[in-house]
């Protein structure tokens, strides 16, 4: 029989505080119980000899140091899960949220994971199809990758989103074998509601598993979100081989929430008040992407998140960036030019796209495509900034082709439908139709083959 | 259970962090076991008889009132055959065997492993009864790898005359090979392994000058920026600059004897990358794969962090240990920033006072200890060998003058700042060739001069200069255009494209550029040079910068990375006579 605990000693911001307490585990979940009636559930972030430092998920409102009672499970968070979870609704903690009964397994799983032993790894190689051309030309998305969409509020990223879990076309995968997971941390109702009509739209909504914290949910229970999300995730591609997309907004919101933690716990900040172990936190959510030796499924993952003010170098994109193998930039001024998707191609990047990509996967110019293409746009960069102090009409020659360039390169390569699904070949060749545009001597990262084989016949039409 | 053992007791638990009481008897640094699931630790400081434990695993389920156990030895690594080609945790704990336990994910309380105990290794033994022994001698050999040959040395701080010897054979790593007796008669054993705590420099007989450059056949490296046998380097640059595979590159292509690549909280698919790659890839020096040759330490962004403090020292100690065998060894540390946020995170939970950004105060003085261990040595046993290392840094923000990047600066002789802009625009290694330096240049000078040619250095200084001078060239030229440039100039501008294009831009992916020797590298320049100088010539008689840009050469020139061949590079000298021809016609037909 476990102990009750009835009187508090401390309850701030988020966290609750007990005395006089023995064997308590480090990590271990708790169960508050308001009043009699309500159950919370906490878990121990501290201990100092018999004082316990107690996290809430769903929030201290309404306890008091008297009207709680307190026990202890002796075991970390877990959740049950079983195949049931596809097609359901959870909150941060797990629980559902769909009107349906808790799923029934006697396989639960902490959320918090383990690290997958590098050797263990599989290298991930196979490119996903998006159908979207920025990405699969520039920076391929891989199966297995973690690849984050980095933007600002009111830009177009959850429309990206639900475009690529809709289009998306992942190697070996069937309508079986497929999962998506989505994780919403401090999203708008009517956020969660898009992506939740979306999935419909697609018809995948069976095949999706969702936990959702929305904006007025308790603040804590976001740091619970993504954990449950990716031992979710876990669950279905190392137990039962299928390929998992997993998508997680926002980012922003979940390391605000850590803020809030640590800053209650009054820990020692570190940039902008964040704690200093936030890259080793985010490290936990975004490295249990990616594929097993052993197991025939793959987790990849697309986190989003907003930068505040758009900026770039903020601790939350920045460590991100550390950690995810490439990024997916949009851009504010791209937004502006009604230009979707917003993808800001220069510092995107994909990590993984020189083993995906090729022959064997896509076509044996893609890379050389890529590569010039991003060489040709940082020009047009520089011709443009150039020609607002001289004018457009004292530039080169060759400037004036490379605004040209430029130009069409946005609306016609990167500018697309919402709907609209092109496969690798019409992207590849939209990208030597633009290139075409520019003289032979311009293409300085091409083999010569390579330029005889698909140039040539572009800049003839 | 004897009664003189004395046992720790759990009063808090902060993540690694973990306090015990009655510890007052155990040692600062010491090893420690701590609780049921006997996870690593180690004692970072003690107050009366309050001991503060860093915890190498995670510390989930760990109670209050649980045991601390003494193991009366510092954090150390064994020393042995059977650490190349293997890789490694934080603490010298191989992966492949946690797999064999756990499969696919790492979890705490697997206790202490290191090396292989069951492999028999094929000794050889070198020295017969009555011989006598110092520190550092050695006493047998083993072919750890085709290419490696594992010198079997007396440990430090013993020696002593051979009393018995095993006849060479196959042994195990425990096995007893040799006996020395010491002057008060007590006896050693000598086995095939032996311990060194990591975070103490390995001893040497002297400190040797650096003169001979560590070739990586990287070109804005070894012609413009020089990386020293025994120097420091540090590599800065924020994400998506290019730092991981400048260090692979280095790691695959530079001609040290051993690598030891640290992945220090990064990436778990980096280190599986490098896993899948470097045993199909052939070092050009040996003809073996490169594998035999590279020693791996992986303690990946999420894997527990008081360990990711400690693989650095691992790494450097492993570095140290195969030096002394008389190697040249570099040392990738991918990266230190990590590393430091490690040092940083254990602080903030012992409650230091923060200095800069949250760092503990003793950051740069951690940071000179490891450099330090670099150097270009004579061995104990009389051998000239090297450490070289090779830090990566990730500064937040790609902001170079955060504490990490700063700090690292002052203790680095050469540094090379990976550039956002250039990585934007892929131009590949994005090393920025300006703000980049290197204090082995003049070290090297004699070096360069005897072995690839005597105007190297001068060579390398004129192409810095032109690019400098087309930095300038470039302020004005944004602001009115290209056009407006006299001839003289616009040729500086055009011959500073060709250098970047040309010969800094290296392409890691291509089967011929990847890796370039330095004869085809100072051919290289010596083709830009030519074309330079003649190319001046023709602008002094003013023909237009246009006439020269429309002709085959240069073309050629942008492309003699790809066109010309590793193994064909006098065609770089029939070019260079080609530009030569092709420009005098010019003038000539101008005159």
């Amino acid at each position: 029989m476990k102990k009750e605990y009835y009187k508090l000693q401390k309850i701030e911001g988020p966290l609750i505080v007990l005395s006089g307490i023995e064997g308590a585990a480090y990590g271990e979940t708790v169960n508050i119980k308001i009043d009699n009636k309500e159950l919370r559930k906490g878990k121990i972030i501290k201990i100092e000899d018999d004082k316990v430092i107690v996290q809430v998920f769903e929030g201290t409102a309404g306890i008091s140091t008297n009207n709680a009672s307190v026990k202890f499970t002796g075991e970390p968070l877990t959740i049950p899960l079983s195949k049931e979870i596809l097609g359901r609704t959870f909150n941060g903690v797990g629980a559902p949220i769909d009107g349906a009964y808790q799923v029934v397994s006697s396989y639960r799983q902490n959320i918090n994971g383990r690290p997958i032993n590098p050797v263990a790894r599989r290298y991930p190689r196979n490119f996903i199809q998006t159908g979207i051309s920025a990405i699969d030309a520039l920076m391929t998305l891989i199966r297995g990758q973690k690849l984050p969409i980095f933007s600002g509020n009111g830009i177009a990223h959850n429309d990206l989103a639900a475009q690529i879990v809709k289009q998306a076309k992942i190697k070996g995968a069937t309508s079986e074998n497929f999962a998506v997971v989505f994780g919403a941390m401090g999203v708008r109702h009517d956020d969660a509601d898009f992506f939740k009509r979306s999935f419909e739209k697609a018809g995948v909504l069976d095949h999706v598993v969702m936990y959702i914290n929305t904006a007025d949910a308790p603040i804590i229970e976001r740091i619970s979100t993504p954990r449950c999300a990716l031992t979710a995730a876990e669950y279905l591609a190392f137990k039962h081989d299928m390929h998992v997309l997993v998508i997680i907004t926002d980012m922003t919101s979940y390391a605000e929430a850590l803020r809030e933690i640590s800053s209650a716990k009054e820990e020692v900040p570190s940039r902008k008040g964040y704690p200093g172990y936030l890259y080793s936190d985010l490290s936990t959510i975004y490295e249990r992407a990616g594929m097993l030796k052993d197991s025939e499924g793959s987790i990849t993952l697309i986190p989003i998140l907003t930068m505040p003010n758009d900026d770039i170098t903020h601790p939350i994109p920045d460590l991100t960036g550390f950690i995810t193998e490439g990024q997916i930039v949009l851009n504010r001024e791209l937004n502006q030019k009604s230009i979707y998707p917003p993808i800001d191609i220069l510092p995107s990047l994909s990590r993984l796209m020189k083993d995906g990509i090729g022959k064997e996967y896509t076509r044996e110019d893609h890379a050389d495509l890529s590569s010039q293409i991003f060489a040709a746009y940082s020009k047009v960069q520089d011709v443009r900034s150039l020609a607002q102090i001289i004018g457009e009409d004292d530039l080169s020659e060759i400037d004036k082709i490379y605004l040209k360039f430029g130009r069409e390169f946005e609306t016609k390569f990167i500018s697309q439908g919402k709907n609209e699904n092109r496969n690798i070949e019409e992207t590849l060749n939209l990208g030597w139709y633009v290139l075409s545009l520019l003289p032979v001597t311009e293409l300085d990262r091409m083999k010569s083959e390579t330029i005889n084989k698909y140039y040539v016949v572009y800049r003839e039409r | 259970m004897a009664n003189d053992i004395i046992e720790g007791i759990v009063s808090l638990i902060n993540g690694p962090v973990v306090k015990g009481t009655n510890m007052g008897s155990f040692k600062v640094n010491e090893m420690v076991t701590v609780g049921k699931q006997k996870l690593i630790g180690e004692v970072v400081s003690i107050n009366l008889d309050k001991a503060t434990v860093q915890v190498y695993e995670e510390t989930e389920g760990l109670k209050a009132g649980e045991k601390i156990y003494s193991t009366g030895s510092p954090l150390s690594v064994t020393l042995g055959p059977g650490i190349i080609g293997n890789i490694f945790d934080g603490i010298q704990r191989p992966l492949t065997k946690i797999q064999s336990i756990s499969k696919d994910f790492i979890p705490e309380g697997i206790g202490l492993l290191s090396l292989d105990e069951e492999i028999e290794w094929d000794v050889k033994i070198l020295v017969k009864i009555g011989d006598k022994l110092k520190a550092g001698d050695i006493y047998g050999t083993i072919q750890e790898t085709e290419s490696i040959l594992h010198k079997l040395m007396v440990p430090y701080n013993i020696s002593g005359v051979v009393k018995e010897v095993k006849i060479s054979g196959y042994y195990k790593l425990n096995d007893t090979v040799v006996i020395l007796e010491k002057d008060n008669a007590t006896e050693i054993n000598l086995t095939l392994c032996s311990k060194w705590p990591v975070r103490k420099q390995r001893p040497i007989q002297k400190r040797l000058p650096i003169y001979k450059p560590l070739v990586t056949g990287q070109r804005v490296i070894d012609s413009f920026y020089p990386i020293a046998k025994g120097g420091t380097v540090g590599l800065p640059g924020g994400f998506g600059t290019g730092k991981t595979v400048t260090q692979h590159q280095l790691a695959k292509w530079s001609d040290a004897d051993i690598i030891v690549y640290v992945g220090c909280g990064e990436r778990g698919n980096e280190m599986t990358d490098v896993l899948e790659e470097f045993p199909a890839l052939i070092d050009p020096r040996s003809g073996r794969p490169l594998m035999e040759r590279t020693i791996l330490i992986a303690n990946t962004s999420n894997m527990p962090v008081a360990a990711r403090e400690a693989s650095i020292y691992t790494g450097i100690t492993l570095a140290e240990y195969y030096r002394d065998m008389g190697y040249n060894v570099a040392i990738m540390a991918d990266s230190t920033s990590r590393w430091a946020e490690a040092l940083r995170e254990i602080s903030g939970r012992l409650e230091e006072m923060p200095a800069e950004e949250g760092y503990p105060a003793y950051l740069p003085s951690r940071l000179a200890e490891f450099y330090e261990r670099a150097g270009c040595v004579t061995t104990l046993n009389g051998k000239e060998a090297s450490v070289t290392i090779i830090g990566a840094v990730s500064p937040a923000g790609g902001d170079f003058s955060e504490p990490v990047t700063e700090n690292t600066k002052r203790f680095v002789t050469a540094f090379l700042a990976l550039d956002k802009k250039l990585a934007h625009a892929r131009h590949f290694p994005a090393i920025n060739y300006l703000t980049s330096y290197s204090g082995y240049v003049s070290m090297l000078e004699d070096w360069y001069s005897e072995n690839v040619a005597p105007d190297m250095i001068s060579l390398r200084n004129k192409m810095i200069k032109l690019l400098q001078e087309e930095e300038k060239l470039n302020e004005i030229v944004q602001l009115v255009g290209e056009d407006v440039l006299p001839n003289d100039q616009s040729l500086v501008m055009e011959t500073a494209r060709i250098i970047k294009k040309g010969f800094l831009q290296q392409n890691a992916l291509h089967p011929e550029d990847t890796y370039v020797n330095l004869d085809k590298q100072y051919k290289m320049l010596k083709v830009i040079d030519a074309f330079y100088d003649n190319a001046l010539l023709c602008v002094k008689m003013d023909i237009p910068i246009s006439t020269i840009r429309s002709l085959d050469i240069f073309q050629a020139i942008l492309k003699m990375k790809y066109d010309i061949p590793n193994d064909k590079i006098n065609l770089l000298d029939d070019l260079k006579n080609k530009i030569i021809d092709t420009l005098s016609d010019l003038r000539q037909k101008y005159e």
